[in-house]
């Protein structure tokens, strides 16, 4: 849930209740809550941002607290990006950054001035699926869907962080080359979390877009 | 979160002495400003975005070492070539460390300056010396696996959360800073955390405004390197205990441990005694230690950290 949201609401709300009440209260309200100064009196910092969204050109005017998720799914409505934790922690919101996995909770909108962005909604459509996605559906990478588009993002970035050499904890040796195994991408997948518990088929499906044999036939 | 201004800084001195103005502070990769921001554990009233300073670049230092950019994100120091063959200590450090999207992010100096994931730091509700001078410190006595054994204070028992640190410890790194002034300093990673005494509140010996601008490696140093995590899950969990080490083939080399301490411990004089064996490093590096009931499983774990690095370098 965001902060921002929230606070701005409830402020709103607080604020339109206060305003009944003194008005209902006129003439037995003290002067000391009177004269309370107006809620958000002072105008909040905003600033335009233009970026890249999934090859289109995007110009926004925000509040600079506005955060990279928030501007795509307040702002920009694409609602695929999710929501989880806010924090870092659950990886739901990952989307590609000039090619790049990020939490786009953890990052202002106004830090991305110039950026290409790549959200679930530009990977593929319902017509014509991305093979990761084609992939999650075919192994059952899901139960409630709501991790999910972080989690595909997320699987395309691994599958290209191997081809590009990226070392992983996993790795005996880390000046290797790190190769696809269902151990490596398991690691690099633990920012992702899932509560319904798809993992062993979220790796199976990222196996087969890989090319890697099924592992033990464990799913259809 | 407190509504703020931003700017994108143009050059590194006139963003050090615009983040010498009260309530300003530098933001970099954001990963761990804007978590605090969001819970309002920091209040910045102006943020100073330095991401088009250039200091994104890993460079050779005349000396044969690396002069690492504050900017170079952890998942591109992790990768370079140069790190991986010569500074294997810093990558495996840095890759057991956070998530694969937070690395994308997270910068170098960022890393230095993450602040305590001590639970009653991140929770307002509670007495923090750290967060709020004078409150107290509702973690003595209270839930404390996570926190610290050596180095803390009446005051504060967090622990520097880092893990890219304990690495830069056992190679002797230097923090390069630029000030409002336009002074320049490298101060050796050994002196950049505090020990936090009475002043939890500060984490380093950075001044207001002071930027960093690079990390410095001296020439490498051969020998095995260990980054040993040990922690609640496999991946993404800060340590219990972690242990930085490089071995050489005649078994002496260097030890610093992460998740024990304000700052990654490195006692030079226990590492002496590593052909001896892990006990021998661990009793004294560890010796004055103040672990609570929670936390005093560290110790013994320390030891049997160090003890399986040992093991692995005569492997």
């Amino acid at each position: 849930m965001s902060n921002t949201e929230v606070s701005a609401l409830e402020m709103s709300r607080r604020g339109m209740l206060a305003g009944g009440a003194a008005t209902a209260a006129m003439t037995t309200a003290p002067m000391a809550l009177a004269q309370q100064p107006a809620p958000m009196s002072k105008p909040v910092p905003t600033m335009p941002v233009a970026f890249e969204v999934n090859g289109r050109r995007e110009e926004l005017n925000l509040d600079t607290r506005t955060t990279l998720l928030d501007a795509l799914r307040e702002h920009l409505h694409l609602t695929g990006s999710k929501k989880g934790c806010d924090h870092g922690q659950c990886g739901a919101c990952t989307v590609m950054v000039n090619g790049v996995r990020i939490n786009s909770c953890l990052s202002l909108a106004v830090q991305h001035q110039g950026d290409k962005i790549t959200t679930i909604e530009g990977l593929g459509t319902p017509e014509k699926l991305h093979p990761m996605q084609a992939a999650f559906v075919k192994h059952d990478g899901y139960q409630c869907g709501y991790c999910t588009p972080g989690q595909i993002c997320s699987a395309v970035a691994v599958l290209d962080e191997i081809k590009r050499g990226i070392p992983s904890h996993v790795q005996a040796d880390v000046a290797a080359k790190p190769q696809v195994t269902n151990t490596e991408m398991r690691e690099r997948m633990s920012g992702n979390i899932c509560r319904c518990g798809a993992y062993s088929n979220i790796a199976e499906a990222m196996g087969e877009v890989a090319g890697l044999a099924p592992v033990g036939g464990a799913s259809a | 979160m407190k509504a703020f201004t931003y700017e994108r800084a143009k050059d590194a001195k006139a963003a050090a002495r615009a983040a010498a103005q009260p309530g300003a502070k530098f933001l970099a990769g954001g990963t761990n400003l804007l978590d605090l921001m969001k819970i309002e554990v920091e209040t910045p009233t102006h943020l100073i975005d330095v991401q088009d300073l250039g200091f994104d670049k890993i460079e050779r230092t005349r000396e044969g070492g690396l002069r690492i950019g504050a900017l170079v994100t952890n998942t591109d120091l992790a990768a370079d070539e140069r790190v991986r063959r010569d500074y294997a200590v810093l990558t495996r450090a840095i890759v057991a460390g956070a998530s694969g999207q937070l690395r994308n992010k997270a910068s170098t100096a960022g890393n230095l300056l993450q602040r305590t994931r001590c639970p009653y730091f991140y929770d307002t509700n509670m007495a923090c010396n750290k967060r709020k001078p004078g409150s107290g410190c509702a973690a003595i006595g209270g839930y404390s696996r996570q926190l610290g054994v050596i180095g803390v204070s009446d005051k504060c028992i967090a622990t520097f959360p880092g893990d890219m640190a304990v690495a830069m410890r056992v190679l002797d790194a230097y923090v390069e800073t630029i000030d409002a002034g336009g002074q320049r300093r490298a101060i050796p990673i050994a002196d950049f955390h505090r020990l936090w005494g009475d002043h939890p509140e500060q984490d380093t010996v950075l001044k207001p405004g002071e930027l960093i601008t690079a990390v410095t490696l001296p020439k490498p140093i051969g020998g095995k390197h260990f980054y040993e995590k040990v922690r609640d899950r496999a991946s993404y969990a800060y340590a219990l205990v972690s242990v930085a080490a490089v071995i050489q083939s005649d078994g002496t080399g260097r030890v610093a441990f992460g998740g024990v301490a304000p700052r990654p411990w490195r006692v030079e004089a226990a590492e002496a005694l590593l052909p001896q064996g892990a006990a021998a490093v661990t009793a004294r590096a560890f010796q004055g230690a103040t672990p609570t009931e929670d936390n005093k499983f560290k110790l013994p774990l320390a030891t049997r950290a160090l003890a399986s690095v040992i093991a692995q370098s005569k492997a």
